[in-house]
């Protein structure tokens, strides 16, 4: 077995909301006890739909946000133990790409500030050696040296989204952090930018964190799925039993009323009724039980925790292990 | 056959821009059917919502409907005073859009915005309003709809919100529904809810809708026909399975090809090269052509028109008849 290079262990994240003068202090539970182990090389998607914490685990596993509890390994050091200045270091391996390339990148700099600024940070490189470097960069994303003294409004979508790509692995990184980086594009330019995700990582032995509300997208880009509701991983296995042998029933919602450009497909739907409960206020036991066609007593009681039910398939679901 | 419900030719929408005028409509025609769905698909930019808007004459300035016609029930519409497409907006003819908050008035309550609205289009007393509208918001799906007339939009989720925007347009006595990404900020198992309450209305009601969309796995689960849109113009349309099984035009089989699926995993996606064409300065000929990769050189010289190729299936593109230089 290989050596696991991101680790989260009981990671939780409790954002507080300040009582106004009325209101009581609010503590929004984004991220609740994930535990979660990815490998050197594959691709491990995050799904769920909005507010269920994807972002935030993102974040918290690059920890550009500080957990409120638990533990991020990166090939077995605790980030969160690390002192300043070792943080720092530590910080060119890991890396991230944001949704909105509009309002990540700056539009005051140009493409070779921009590219160039994480060289300029952690390298001794300068001047004509870094203009080559980025030059290089840019030619591996599919841009050219022409396009280095441009700004970030002479661009389209896809290209921003490029020039984000390019920033990212300017620094060599064994860990990328894509959040949604396809979602503003249409779906012509998402599938040239999945394509170039797909060669760099063949290229330069990536390791991704590729967050969507999208399952299609995921489907084609990941090895491995974790499925993630109300702050809490309710499932992670494979692409391929996560859309074909789900054993959570919301991960089987989900993947049954994602559309399929097929008017001949035929499946049953599972439509869910209702909606997600807010994060303010979960529902006690496990958090989908309100709108679970299957849940029992016990359900609205005690939360079920991630088991593995073979193969290094988790559910945490109480149906599963009955 | 049957007599289309509202019929569209030629609509052409002009932006008067200060870098000069932008053809964002180049001769858009289609018909919608009593009781069916159409999907208008495209890309950002290619017209889909603009379209919509011309549907309700509520194209905004510096854009202006420079020519064609909007028949509804034999009237054209373009022709209407500004008192009569206010009698008819909201009312026969209704839009909801992608975001349903800010389409919702936030220092009202829903029961009384709707009530307002609905007393507007159709002569009635407070009171029997006031049922009306509850009743419309239960066949919309709303529980306790009498609650929910005592709410304020923002205590409502998006997926609440959207139905409340149906329920106003259904309350009005909507024949029409132009829907504008009606899902696309909403979740994937509440999109399937709304998209489901559509099928629904248009079966049980006869509600006819043109659903504008981005996304061609909706429309392959909802409508039973589709107009393709690129650059301001309809490529191909026909009937859904047609369409999906059998689509003719280069653009809309990239379009489709671009999408993961299942059986993409592992491989990789057809993108579509280039870039969608300069709405101030059209190219000659198909607006496709610079990115076709079957373009030749009548392609370039010749703007093609829509052709019949099939019952219902028609397509703008020279690769399919025409005759003439083939």
């Amino acid at each position: 077995m290989t050596e696991p290079l991101v680790q989260a262990r009981q990671l939780t994240k409790h954002y507080v909301l300040r009582g106004g003068l009325f209101s009581r202090r609010q503590v929004v539970r984004a991220l609740h006890w994930v535990d979660l182990t990815i490998y050197p090389g594959e691709t491990f998607g995050v799904v769920g739909e909005s507010g269920c914490g994807k972002t935030t685990l993102g974040r918290c596993l690059l920890r550009l946000v500080e957990p409120t509890f638990g533990e991020v390994l990166f090939r077995g050091e605790n980030l969160l133990q690390l002192d300043r200045e070792t943080l720092r270091q530590r910080r060119r391996y890991s890396q991230m790409v944001f949704q909105n390339p509009y309002l990540s990148l700056d539009p005051r700099m140009n493409v070779l500030h921009l590219v160039g600024e994480p060289l300029v940070t952690h390298t001794d490189l300068r001047g004509q050696a870094l203009a080559e470097r980025v030059v290089a960069l840019l030619e591996q994303v599919g841009l050219s040296a022409d396009q280095l003294y441009r700004y970030p409004h002479e661009f389209s979508g896809g290209q921003l989204q490029r020039i984000a790509i390019a920033r990212a692995l300017a620094l060599q990184p064994l860990f990328v952090v894509l959040d949604e980086p396809t979602s503003a594009l249409d779906v012509s330019v998402q599938a040239q930018i999945l394509n170039l995700l797909k060669e760099l990582q063949a290229e330069l032995g990536l390791t991704y964190l590729f967050i969507s509300h999208d399952l299609s997208v995921v489907q084609h880009i990941s090895d491995r799925i974790a499925v993630m509701y109300l702050g809490r991983v309710v499932e992670v296995s494979t692409t391929e039993r996560i859309f074909y042998n789900a054993r959570h029933p919301y991960t089987q919602a989900l993947v049954s009323t994602t559309p399929i450009p097929d008017p001949r497909a035929r499946r049953t739907r599972v439509v869910l009724q209702g909606g997600v409960p807010s994060p303010l206020n979960p529902p006690p036991g496990c958090p989908f039980h309100p709108r679970c066609a299957r849940a029992l007593p016990l359900c609205t009681t005690d939360e079920p925790r991630l088991v593995d039910v073979g193969d290094g398939h988790l559910v945490a679901c109480h149906r599963v292990t009955e | 056959m049957k007599e289309p419900l509202l019929s569209v030719r030629d609509l052409r929408v002009h932006f008067h821009t200060y870098a000069g005028v932008v053809h964002a409509l180049n001769g858009v025609s289609f018909d919608l059917y009593p009781g069916e769905i159409l999907g208008l698909v495209g890309e950002t930019g290619c017209g889909k919502s603009v379209t919509g808007l011309a549907l309700l004459g509520l194209v905004p300035p510096p854009g202006e409907v420079v020519g064609g016609e909007i028949r509804y029930r034999g009237q054209n519409l373009l022709s209407l005073s500004p008192a009569q497409w206010q009698a008819l907006r909201g009312g026969k003819i209704a839009m909801i859009f992608q975001d349903p908050a800010a389409a919702l008035n936030p220092v009202f309550t829903v029961g009384e915005q709707m009530e307002l609205v609905t007393r507007r289009h159709r002569r009635m007393g407070r009171s029997t309003a006031r049922r009306q509208v509850a009743e419309v918001l239960r066949s919309v799906g709303m529980p306790e709809p009498e609650r929910i007339l005592e709410t304020y939009p923002h205590e409502l989720s998006g997926g609440m919100q959207q139905r409340v925007m149906i329920a106003m347009a259904l309350s009005c006595g909507a024949e029409v529904l132009v829907a504008d990404e009606p899902t696309t900020a909403l979740d994937v198992t509440i999109q399937a809810q709304i998209l489901d309450l559509l099928v629904e209305l248009k079966r049980t009601r006869g509600l006819s809708i043109l659903l504008i969309t981005h996304n061609l796995g909706v429309v392959a689960e909802t409508c039973d026909r589709v107009a393709v849109l690129y650059a301001g113009s309809i490529v191909e349309t026909g009937p859904t399975g047609a369409i999906f099984q059998a689509m003719k035009h280069p653009y809309t089989q990239g379009l489709l090809a671009a999408i993961p699926r299942p059986s993409s995993r592992g491989r990789s996606l057809q993108a579509i090269p280039g870039t969608v064409p300069d709405g101030l300065q059209p190219p000659p000929g198909c607006l496709f052509h610079s990115r076709c990769p079957f373009a030749w050189d009548r392609c370039r010289q010749e703007r093609p028109m829509l052709l019949e190729i099939a019952e219902g299936h028609q397509v703008a593109c020279h690769l399919y008849g025409g005759g003439a230089g083939q």
